[in-house]
């Protein structure tokens, strides 16, 4: 265990080692795994010398799994088992995939999530994500040379908290921890920002394989402070391809085409569109199975007229943003353009003239998300200590309930900076009513069928009362990763109902444990070592930061008696930690944090007061 | 052991170290925001313990609470009375004198022409207008709260400001459906 050099009591600690950590851009059409080296933020390579990670996934009658250019390769020969933006998916059910028709897989409808039928059984999107991440994981230990910490992982800025989720569980389902989920936008301005040393107000435009983002920052003094963002979840690259796609079909007179077939010429109008980047006209040449030939010619004027209104909705999202930010077009100082979507020249000339300035293209669009990712990475994982710069980002969509009559009552408006927390009242509209059901909603419209169910629950308990006098405190907190949770009490009785969310999406913990287990040829052995493994790290972090807090601020905040009794708590985890059970790990672990409770809240009112030392109320009024 | 002073408990004035006015200075509410976020957001803590992890997650939310509460003036004149004691009935008293009722009638109807005629500059002067009112609202607040303390009469004036922040967000969603 190359990781755990812990100083000795007493001893000042070594400068502590490296972390590896990791960015993640988790892409549609292709991933990224980016990692800070030297200073300085970098994409890994394969062991081809390719960055690049196309985001498809074939599994096969054998039991095995191919991922990237090798699945790629075969999505025409075997469209039904090679999944192709699989992120579309992603905290999906059947009924938002739209066109469900044109695309060639075995679609299985289940709860909350839609799954596809494949020859090595039915897999659900988080799965086949997970299998993306865990090759970019093992490039990245490998190109490293040890264990990760964690990873970053970016997702698109409008992404829900169903899909935030759902990525989370991918993230789990890989063996990867994850440090935190970040805005794709905001990764973008982080690499953008640190390296320009840009200030003022910018905007970031995002169009990706699947996903629209657009989202305004400030930039000031290092802080990157999010005032808006918007988009579109289910509009990217893919959405030309189609456009173009379905003007094949038109001209050639085509219907009812074989999966084969449709992925052949999905693949041809992807083509087809990143030639119209740099030629007027192009080529569309394919024999389909049946031996028809399919060859016609497509200019950027007709390509431009079928996808028009595709970047029309991206500007209105645009505009939407810039009204949230109650800011015009004159205040943006510059447009960073991201995502491999963005070389398509009808996009630049749109933003242009919308903005009313040349966008900036100075960044690769395909890596500069990752290489964000990556620096983001490197400071949670406390290698730097970050004092430098700060990030302060948004919730995309209103969270909110469900209220008489089927409609929704926000509780967190869209924008609202996080981690944020809000509690509601309710009350109780029947004598003697002892349940209530909360259905949690997230979207800006007025009626909850027009929103996306999050999750629904009970809470039961509530003492028999006049109608109207029960108060049912429903608090929402949102994390800094945006994602939810939910915890409802019964305020006047203080009677403290025990509430499980069930959510109406994503998997349970038991869930991730059978994929786990699934997923590995010596799943129980693998999965004791990996938790071992993991407990370790954790541990051996704890025993750090406890360690240098002591250092720090142990005389000045602590007693005798307290400081002795943190150290036995460490001394005791000392003791189990290179042992192999790691349950008994993690008790000593859960021991050390409790000790250290009082402690911790301490060294959090002194930094506040540090942080507005200076300014004393009496010197402001 | 010293004493806490800063608590989660603290009103969101002394958390942000502003007095305790409706009149505040926007740049130095900005300026303490972001010092304190500085010291106490979850990237700051990712990497330390559980404990110190939970504390910087409440902290964050509390300190993104009060800066929400302050920098927007609604919010502020409803939070300082809510500090006096007293209630602004926002949901309960809905008696408004009779010529700003008269107004909110012109204003909607002048709305719904400009929704159904889709014309934006119609919106956008309505806006202005509107936003015009709110200002001058405002600074009638400032009076009410920081000099005279006639709560009653900031209370009144919440209301009405409540009414004009419901129009302003009829004309964002009109601007989104003319955009559309």
């Amino acid at each position: 265990m190359a990781l755990l050099q812990i100083a000795e009591p007493g001893l000042s600690a070594a400068p502590h080692q490296h972390r590896l950590a990791v960015g993640i851009d988790l892409g549609t059409t292709n991933s990224l795994v980016a990692t800070v080296r030297n200073g300085i933020s970098t994409v890994l390579n394969d062991v081809h010398g390719c960055a690049i990670l196309p985001s498809v996934v074939r599994y096969c009658a054998d039991g095995s799994t191919h991922v990237g250019h090798a699945a790629q390769l075969m999505q025409s020969e075997d469209p039904h088992n090679t999944i192709v933006s699989v992120k579309r998916f992603m905290g999906r059910g059947m009924k938002d995939v739209g066109e469900v028709g044109n695309l060639p897989y075995r679609f299985v409808d289940a709860p909350g999530m839609l799954q596809l039928r494949t020859a090595a059984g039915v897999k659900s999107p988080v799965e086949v994500s997970a299998d993306i991440l865990k090759v970019l994981r093992q490039r990245a230990e490998l190109s490293l040379g040890g264990e990760l910490v964690g990873a970053v992982i970016t997702v698109p800025a409008y992404f829900d908290d169903a899909q935030r989720q759902a990525t989370k569980d991918a993230a789990k389902l890989a063996g990867i921890n994850v440090l935190r989920l970040l805005n794709e936008p905001t990764a973008a301005a982080i690499a953008y920002g640190l390296d320009n040393a840009a200030e003022g107000v910018y905007a970031v435009y995002d169009l990706g394989g699947g996903t629209f983002d657009i989202s305004i920052l400030r930039l000031s003094k290092g802080v990157f402070e999010v005032l808006a963002t918007n988009g579109d979840s289910a509009l990217g690259g893919d959405d030309f391809d189609h456009r173009i796609y379905c003007g094949v079909l038109e001209k050639a007179g085509l219907s009812a085409l074989s999966a084969h077939d449709t992925r052949l010429l999905l693949t041809h109008a992807r083509t087809a569109k990143e030639q119209l980047t740099d030629h007027a006209q192009t080529q569309i040449t394919a024999v389909l199975g049946g031996g028809e030939l399919v060859d016609l010619t497509l200019t950027r004027e007709e390509f431009y007229a079928m996808t028009q209104n595709l970047v029309t909705r991206t500007l209105q999202a645009t505009r939407r943003a810039l009204r949230d930010a109650k800011l015009a077009v004159s205040d943006i100082k510059g447009v960073v353009m991201v995502g491999g979507s963005t070389r398509m020249p009808q996009v630049q000339h749109a933003v242009g003239e919308l903005f009313e300035q040349t966008p900036l293209n100075n960044l690769d669009p395909d890596k500069v998300v990752a290489l964000g990712a990556a620096i983001q990475a490197n400071v949670l994982a406390g290698n730097r200590s970050g004092d430098d710069w700060l990030l302060l980002d948004v919730i995309p969509l209103s969270l909110g309930l469900e209220t008489m009559g089927g409609l929704v009552e926000k509780v967190i408006p869209r924008n609202s900076a996080i981690p944020s927390a809000r509690a509601q009242e309710f009350t109780t509209y029947k004598d003697g009513q002892t349940a209530m059901s909360i259905h949690v909603v997230q979207g800006e419209r007025e009626l909850v069928s027009d929103c996306r169910s999050l999750a629904k629950f009970e809470l039961r308990g509530i003492p028999p009362m006049v109608a109207g006098s029960a108060r049912i405190r429903v608090t929402f907190q949102v994390d800094a990763d945006g994602l939810l949770s939910v915890s409802a009490r019964e305020a006047v009785s203080g009677t403290e109902a025990n509430i499980v969310v069930k959510p109406s999406y994503g998997l349970s913990d038991e869930e991730i444990t059978r994929m786990l287990q699934e997923s590995t040829q010596h799943a129980r052995d693998d999965m004791l070592a990996r938790a071992l493994r993991e407990q370790q790290t954790e541990a051996a972090q704890l025993l750090e930061a406890v360690e240098n807090a002591l250092q720090q601020d142990g005389d000045a905040l602590l007693d005798a008696a307290t400081q002795a009794r943190i150290r036995s708590s460490m001394d005791a985890l000392r003791e189990v930690i290179t042992g192999s059970d790691h349950q008994t790990i993690k008790r000593s672990v859960e021991a050390l944090n409790l000790a250290t409770t009082e402690f911790a809240q301490r060294r959090m009112d002194q930094s506040v007061k540090s942080a507005l030392a200076g300014h004393k109320l009496s010197e402001l009024e | 052991m010293q004493p806490l002073n800063f608590d989660l408990q603290q009103d969101f004035f002394s958390l942000l170290s502003l007095p305790a006015r409706f009149q505040i200075d926007s740049t130095l509410l900005e300026q303490n925001y972001r010092s304190l976020q500085a010291q106490v957001h979850p990237d700051k803590f990712s990497h330390l313990s559980e404990a110190e992890r939970r504390l910087s997650m409440q902290w964050a939310t509390r300190v993104n609470e009060g800066y929400q509460t302050l920098r927007n003036p609604l919010n502020r004149a409803r939070y300082l009375l809510t500090l006096h004691g007293v209630d602004t009935q926002e949901d309960s008293n809905t008696a408004m004198p009779i010529d700003f009722l008269m107004q909110q009638m012109e204003w909607r109807e002048a709305l719904d022409e400009g929704k159904q005629a889709k014309d934006i500059a119609v919106l956008e002067e309505m806006e202005q207008r509107m936003q015009k009112e709110a200002k001058h609202l405002q600074q009638q607040l400032a009076v009410d709260l920081d000099d005279t303390h006639d709560y009653a009469a900031a209370s009144g004036i919440v209301r009405k400001l409540k009414f004009l922040e419901k129009l302003a967000e009829e004309i964002g969603s009109a601007f989104d459906e003319l955009d559309t």
